[in-house]
């Protein structure tokens, strides 16, 4: 689960990881309110909060460039918010439609002396927490670990003993820090492993971290996310979760326990596994079609379920075509054909659907489509389904 | 004929009261499995369909019934407390089949792992299963058939269709082992991939992968330099979009690592024969191997 950089922020403060003073501000009231915080002779950031990132380059769909802007006067934070409130920002991550900003958070300016990258997350090939920090902040950090390599420091941690003092002291001194910074770094360290930890966080990313003119260290920006699995024992994540920041398809498939991505193809697959949905998608690209989503309704699928399933692929208006793939294993072939049927038939299907059975109780399951009276296409293998319905979905 | 189980597998059932433990324990009784006990903390002295004895902990199992491999069907928040209960009693394999278990968590199971010198398979996996002799999950055991290929999944219904091409070509899996989808797993494509390669009775090996991490690369290194029997392999996710967990946790493309694009070509350079389709895992696997007797 993602948050945005303001209630990362807050979360920061707890652990006290210091950040610039900010307030967030959701109507026109709130942002007259929160400028009232702020004097007229400071620098103010306005910051657009959306779950991208990329947003100080990116540009709004009425033209408007910037979803991070400076602001001289409170006057003109007020009009830079009101330009960026309910307003559709378009970044390098957002994809070409957007994402409306209905947040918009304002901060106190920073003088900068110095930016650094600073994150924490987990390091797969050991298992085990590492924290990744540079010298090179403020840049994209994939390219900076391509082209110098050597200005990367990665600590690994021990999850069983926690972040030590020895390593954030090389963390400190790694990163060239002198006397009271380095004591200031160490505890920021501490802060933020504590909350990477404590809070299960699947990464926890600052850049940039700044150093001020008067010596101080602060987290200018910060990108928080949670491990799905850990939200059960984390409500006050839990309330931070923005539905405004997530696809309407993909907010009413987890209602359903559905796992379910929206793609930009036309093609809906319904499948069962993670797996075996991955690699249907695939086959369908492999055989010249676009796969409008990834579709697992997991091992156990009810008919609710199903019929869920099928109201949530048939709601994108893009589709052209179903391709249902099942392999069934726990889950019987005859289930899933009744499942498939009910929701066919309460629907009122307008596309052609491919539907492929295999495994537990195949024959009763194909019967039960034959005898159907829906129109749709059986297929024996998962190849001569994916043409079947790449030809189909081409002719409607 | 076969790696990590057999019939003589003394195996304990770790939740085998609840809905999916009773259900799956039934499943693999029926198959052959030799389940020697269960385990509910509060049900100890009670008996699972009336001839599997069930216990309070997993220590007693082991002393009283010889116990040395358990799988675990016990509920997210739980389940780590579990695989840590198996190995502290001296369970030697540990295959957890359990979806959703915390991070953090199994980072602490990992490490207490690599201590203890007992290995676990999954969480978030189908299982292992040695055709005709014992099968430890929730796959149909009856797709499987015995025979020489060694096929190693994250993925669970993939893994079948995977086995089931092999089986209707008139072939035969030594084992199958669904090491899951977790971005923390006890054993690895690697792990499985050496077990294969020792393992005289395997004399093929099927590698199935998807997006997120780089475990394939691992095992594709390997076997470049150390495998000669026939390696066929499938990657899902050429399709997905970076940044996005396709339903498994491990499986996520992020910062430009773990593409589908970065395994296939390193798989290719190991000499491993990667199928186009999902559909053609079995006809690549014999583009390269020719068994003895089909």
């Amino acid at each position: 689960m993602n948050i945005h950089e303001y209630q990362a922020k807050d979360l920061f403060t707890s652990y006290k990881i210091p950040v610039p003073r900010g307030i967030p501000a959701r109507t026109v009231e709130e942002i007259d309110g929160a400028l009232n915080e702020f004097s007229d002779d400071e620098i103010i950031v306005v910051k657009s909060q959306i779950h991208a990132g990329g947003r100080g380059k990116g540009t709004f769909t009425d033209g408007f460039q910037g979803g991070v802007k400076l602001a001289k006067s409170k006057a003109e934070a007020r009009e830079l918010a009101l330009k960026m409130l309910n307003n559709t920002l378009v970044t390098n991550q957002t994809g070409p439609e957007g994402r409306k900003v209905q947040t918009i958070y304002f901060a106190e300016g920073s003088d900068i002396e110095k930016e650094y990258y600073l994150a924490i997350l987990l390091d797969r090939a050991t298992s085990k927490p590492v924290i990744i920090a540079s010298t090179e902040g403020g840049m994209d950090i994939e390219e900076v670990a391509e082209k110098s390599p050597d200005k990367i420091i990665r600590v690994i941690i021990d999850p069983t003993l926690g972040l030590k003092g020895y390593q954030a002291r090389e963390i400190a001194f790694g990163l060239g820090f002198k006397a009271d910074q380095v004591k200031q770094m160490i505890k920021l360290l501490d802060g933020l492993y504590k909350f990477f930890w404590e809070k299960d966080c699947s990464m926890v990313e600052i850049n940039p971290l700044i150093t001020t003119p008067d010596g101080n260290i602060l987290a200018l920006d910060a990108k928080v996310n949670f491990d799905d699995n850990a939200l059960y024992r984390h409500p006050d994540i839990q309330t931070l979760r923005d539905l405004n920041e997530e696809d309407d398809k993909e907010i009413e498939a987890s209602k359903y326990d559905l796992s379910y991505i929206a793609l930009d193809g036309n093609i809906a697959c319904m499948v069962n596994g993670a797996g075996l949905a991955m690699a249907t998608m695939d086959i369908i690209k492999y055989f010249g079609g676009n796969p409008a989503n990834f579709l697992d309704v997991g091992g156990g699928a009810t008919e609710e379920q199903v019929t869920a399933a099928f109201k949530i692929i048939l709601s994108d208006q893009n589709v052209k075509g179903i391709l249902v793939n099942i392999f069934g294993g726990i889950m019987k072939c005859d289930i899933i054909a009744k499942g498939v049927i009910n929701a066919a038939k309460n629907v009122d299907l307008k596309v052609p659907l491919v539907v492929r059975l295999e495994g537990t109780n195949v024959d009763a399951g194909k019967k039960l489509l034959a005898e159907s009276g829906l129109k749709l296409v059986p297929a024996d293998s998962l190849s001569e389904a994916a043409e079947k319905i790449v030809e189909l979905s081409k002719a409607a | 004929m076969s790696v990590l189980v057999n019939k003589d597998t003394r195996l304990i059932v770790q939740g085998i009261t609840g809905k999916a433990g009773s259900f799956h324990a039934s499943q693999c009784l029926e198959y052959g499995t030799n389940i020697v006990a269960g385990v509910t903390p509060g049900k100890g002295g009670q008996k699972f369909e009336d001839k599997v004895p069930i216990y309070d902990t997993v220590t007693e199992t082991v002393q009283k019934e010889g116990a040395d491999t358990s799988v675990i069907f016990v509920p997210p928040p739980f389940a780590a407390d579990s695989i840590l209960e198996a190995i502290d009693a001296g369970i030697k394999l540990v295959i957890c089949i359990t979806e959703g278990i915390p991070v953090n968590d199994m980072a602490i199971v990992k490490k207490a792992l690599d201590k203890s010198g007992a290995r676990l398979i999954g969480p978030n996996c189908p299982g292992i299963i040695t055709p005709g002799e014992c099968k430890i999950g929730i796959m149909p055991g009856y797709i499987h058939r015995p025979g020489k290929v060694g096929i190693v999944s994250r993925s669970g219904t993939l893994t079948y269709e995977a086995v089931w091409q092999i089986t209707n070509l008139g072939l035969g899996q030594s084992t199958c082992i669904g090491i899951g989808g977790d971005p923390i797993v006890g054993t690895t494509h690697l792990d499985a991939v050496k077990l294969f390669n020792e393992d005289p009775d395997t004399e093929a090996i099927v590698l199935i992968g998807e997006i997120g991490g780089t475990a394939e690369e691992e095992a594709a290194a390997f076997i470049k330099e150390h495998v000669q029997k026939p390696t066929a392999a499938f990657i899902a996710g050429t399709t997905a979009p970076p940044g996005r967990r396709m339903g498994h946790a491990g499986a996520i493309v992020s910062g430009g690592s773990g593409t589908a694009e970065a395994k296939i070509e390193a798989l290719k350079a190991a000499n491993i024969a990667v199928a186009p389709t999902p559909s053609s895992i079995g006809e690549t696997l014999m583009s390269i191997y020719k068994p003895a007797a089909v």
